[in-house]
């Protein structure tokens, strides 16, 4: 049975986060739940299938604990069906759920306030990537990204860009008829369209009938290695930093 | 009954003067039109167009030379939100549709606008498990249209009105059966077959009156003690066998014989509590029409494990095979490969992958697959071509009668099978496993031409994702297709060169049609959720 206990809520600690509460045991149930009735269309792994991908720190449709639960039990009209669940068993899924998302913390040697100097500095980052709100936007929003990837990923990510791209970026080259080259970020594509950022983050809109050829780049990114070009105690620094960038209780 | 007001005011006199005033209009879709539907092609009078599968639309307005002249002429929005996989039926200027989740409506072809609108009310414990709460469309005979729900029910409704005539159980949704395929008519009797393959039922295709809603006959999917093929189930595991009948068969008015797919046997991805073949699950059944007997069976992937129902549209042809003009069936399978058989006997004439498939080395002279070792579903996961979904599904392949070619919506994409525990409990998963996609830009998707005779490639047009959208090949030379990215799009028939699309929007999850207005060639597809009527 699940650990969250009704005397619990009634006892002064109704805001807290039912989630937070449940137990390894709760999780154990609740990965269950997930493997009989929602992986068939989130995907075994929670990567996504006929569903979307749960691997991801903000659902969409179910930013907090609550809208969470509501979706469980309730379903997405046309799209999901709710679930028929005890409130127990919804809490156990929805902690379940919400795990398949989230990276542990992981004790790093990095120093996470020297990275984010460096990060700020002489790293570059802040032209290309948000945190909080604040820098460019040509690459991933990093603002809660330490829920999302460990520390091996973040390292892959900073030496191999191209190697450990999340999903959705794909970089592609463009080559008009005239030979003129745009390398960028597709946004979107249909039969015979495509559209994309170029690397100064300028909007571009092609009919594919136009193009002479059209490249689509696996394994690349925009963003470039900063393999030998920082230290390897500042690739910890920085890799800590990213780790810290969690989203806010 | 429920009484309405305004009927009170309807005299016998005032009747008469209404019934004298009321254009004169084709009353009737009878079984000879339903039979004859290719001879009539101004209309769309069954899921496939025709009794055969195939379509193929004999309308030849819209050609290579003009359809870069195609606009929209008019578009419906549905009422509630859902996905649209509803092949519309067009008879005598009205269309016939379902929208999501239980509705059925009639629109004015000339306008789109709506005549009648019905909903089914749906209890709101429904079970719909393994599957999308969605459904495929209507079927029309007489005066009356018939379609299934989610809870099971198949329904009569008037063609006039929207009112209900009869409303019959089919199966127990609590068990996990379901409708979304849509029915079949044929000569006074409505053929619907039923979801729940991931649920542990047993599956069945049942035969109801036209006129009564009684069932005539139920042919079980699934042999049970003593039944030819029971002894290919270990134990009681046929019990639970599913072998679903979830998609629109086709009919051989001739041989009186209905082809049907059947889907994969439970639990899906575990095969151990089921050793044997399994039959008749992923098979194509040829079942006698008048007696629900089935005359043969031919079984694409014994003893699956993947997943890969044959729940897809048999299509019916005379094609020159070996020499001589067979009367054929012809069948994009899920699994991967293309086969031919002999739809009088089941004979296998020739079969050969489509699709990138990792699964068998090939078939032997009986068909079956030389299934490679280690290819099933494990703890860590076992990487598989096609994916779960396959290398087709259940939207519609059309074939032209003019190039020979098939035109198959092709899904090239593979999974991780992982395999795990599964016990049976009445109304809930059953499936013992599952799948990681190779998703993003590791997938992709094509509308494939294939010389029907020999299976062999002539031509690929290639989509930014897998296919989830049908296909339909016309008279005028061109292959009318969509992608989840929502464009609606026509194809040389003969190269595969894009001469036209469209953008509706929205994913197309729906077959399209073709039919006349006022002497004039449309052409319908769903987007998103609207359907887009397009024209010259």
């Amino acid at each position: 049975m699940l650990a969250i206990s009704c005397a619990g809520l009634s006892s002064g600690l109704a805001q807290r986060d039912p989630i937070a509460a449940l137990t390894p045991a709760d999780l154990e149930q609740g990965e269950r739940i997930y493997k009989a009735q929602c992986a068939l269309c989130h995907g075994i792994d929670g990567g996504g299938g006929t569903g979307p991908t749960l691997q991801r720190p903000v659902l969409t449709r179910a930013p907090d604990s609550d809208a969470l639960y509501a979706l469980i039990r309730g379903g997405v009209p046309g799209r999901m069906p709710g679930a028929w669940l005890s409130e127990a068993e919804t809490w156990q899924a929805a902690g379940y759920v919400r795990s398949l998302g989230r990276v542990e913390s992981e004790d790093l040697p990095g120093d996470a306030a020297a990275g984010q100097r460096l990060y700020a500095g002489k790293g570059g980052c802040t032209s290309c990537h948000i945190v909080d709100g604040e820098g460019g936007s040509l690459g991933p929003d990093l603002t809660s990204i330490g829920d999302v990837r460990g520390a091996r990923h973040l390292r892959q990510s900073l030496l191999d860009p191209g190697a450990a791209l999340p999903e959705g970026q794909l970089l592609i080259t463009a080559v008009k008829k005239d030979g003129g080259k745009i390398e960028g970020l597709r946004l979107n594509e249909d039969v015979s369209t495509i559209q994309f950022r170029d690397g100064s983050n300028r909007f571009h809109s092609l009919r594919k009938a136009d193009l002479r050829e059209l490249r689509r780049e696996f394994g690349k990114s925009l963003m470039p290695s900063y393999e030998g070009s920082i230290t390897g105690g500042e690739l910890e620094d920085v890799v800590a930093y990213l780790a810290s960038l969690r989203r806010k209780p | 009954m429920r009484r309405f007001p305004w009927a009170a005011a309807l005299t016998p006199a005032l009747l008469l003067a209404l019934a004298l005033s009321a254009p004169a209009v084709q009353a009737q879709v009878s079984f000879e039109r339903l039979r004859n539907a290719a001879e009539e092609p101004g209309s769309w009078l069954t899921y496939s167009g025709t009794y055969d599968g195939q379509r193929f639309s004999k309308l030849d307005q819209i050609t290579a030379e003009n359809a870069s002249k195609l606009r929209p002429l008019w578009v419906y929005q549905v009422e509630d939100a859902g996905q649209i996989e509803t092949t519309p039926l067009v008879a005598d200027g009205v269309m016939y549709l379902t929208e999501p989740e239980a509705r059925v409506t009639a629109l004015d072809v000339k306008t789109g606008r709506r005549l009648w609108t019905w909903q089914h009310v749906m209890p709101k414990d429904v079970l719909t498990i393994g599957f999308g709460r969605t459904n495929r469309g209507v079927a029309l005979l007489g005066e009356t249209l018939y379609f299934g729900t989610l809870d099971a029910h198949l329904i009569a409704l008037d063609v006039k009105s929207g009112a209900p005539r009869w409303n019959v159980k089919v199966a127990e949704n609590k068990l996990g059966y379901s409708i979304t395929a849509a029915p079949l008519a044929i000569d006074g009797k409505i053929i619907v077959g039923m979801s729940g393959g991931e649920a542990g039922i047993r599956g069945y295709l049942d035969a109801y009156d036209a006129k009564t809603g009684e069932r005539l006959w139920r042919s079980y999917t699934i042999p049970g003690p003593g039944e030819f093929g029971n002894d290919t189930w270990g134990g009681d595991s046929w019990k639970t066998g599913a072998g679903a009948t979830w998609l629109t068969g086709s009919y051989d008015p001739e041989l009186d014989l209905l082809y049907w797919g059947t889907g994969n046997p439970g639990p899906d991805w575990n095969g151990d509590s089921r050793p044997g073949d399994n039959l008749y699950t992923c098979s194509l059944l040829a079942i006698e029409a008048s007696t629900g007997k089935i005359r043969w069976h031919f079984q694409f992937t014994p003893h699956d494990v993947h997943d890969w129902d044959s729940n897809q549209i048999p299509v019916l042809a005379d094609l020159r095979v070996g020499g001589a003009l067979r009367k054929v069936v012809a069948f994009a399978n899920r699994n991967a490969f293309y086969y031919l058989l002999d739809r009088e006997t089941g004979e296998f004439l020739l079969g050969k992958p489509y699709s990138t498939q990792t699964w068998a080395k090939g078939l032997d002279d009986h068909g079956r697959p030389m299934v490679i070792p280690d290819t099933e579903p494990t703890a860590e996961g076992n990487l598989t071509y096609p994916s779960l979904q396959g290398a087709t599904n259940w939207m519609s392949p059309s074939y032209s009668p003019i190039t020979k070619m098939l035109y198959v919506p092709v899904r090239e994409m593979g999974s991780y099978y992982f395999k795990g525990e599964a016990k049976y409990e009445p109304g809930k998963v059953f499936v013992g496993g599952g799948e990681r996609r190779l998703d993003g830009d590791k997938a992709w998707g094509a509308l494939r031409a294939l010389r029907a005779e020999t299976g062999e490639r002539v031509w690929d047009f290639r989509t930014p994702t897998p296919l989830w959208t049908g296909v339909m090949a016309t008279a005028g030379g061109l292959v009318f297709g969509g992608s989840n990215e929502g464009s609606f799009f026509a194809l040389d028939a003969a190269s595969g060169d894009l001469l036209w699309d469209f953008q509706t929007g929205g994913a197309i999850r729906s077959n399209p049609i073709s039919f006349l207005v006022d002497g004039k060639q449309y052409v319908v597809t769903s987007g998103g959720r609207a359907y887009f009527a397009f024209g010259l």
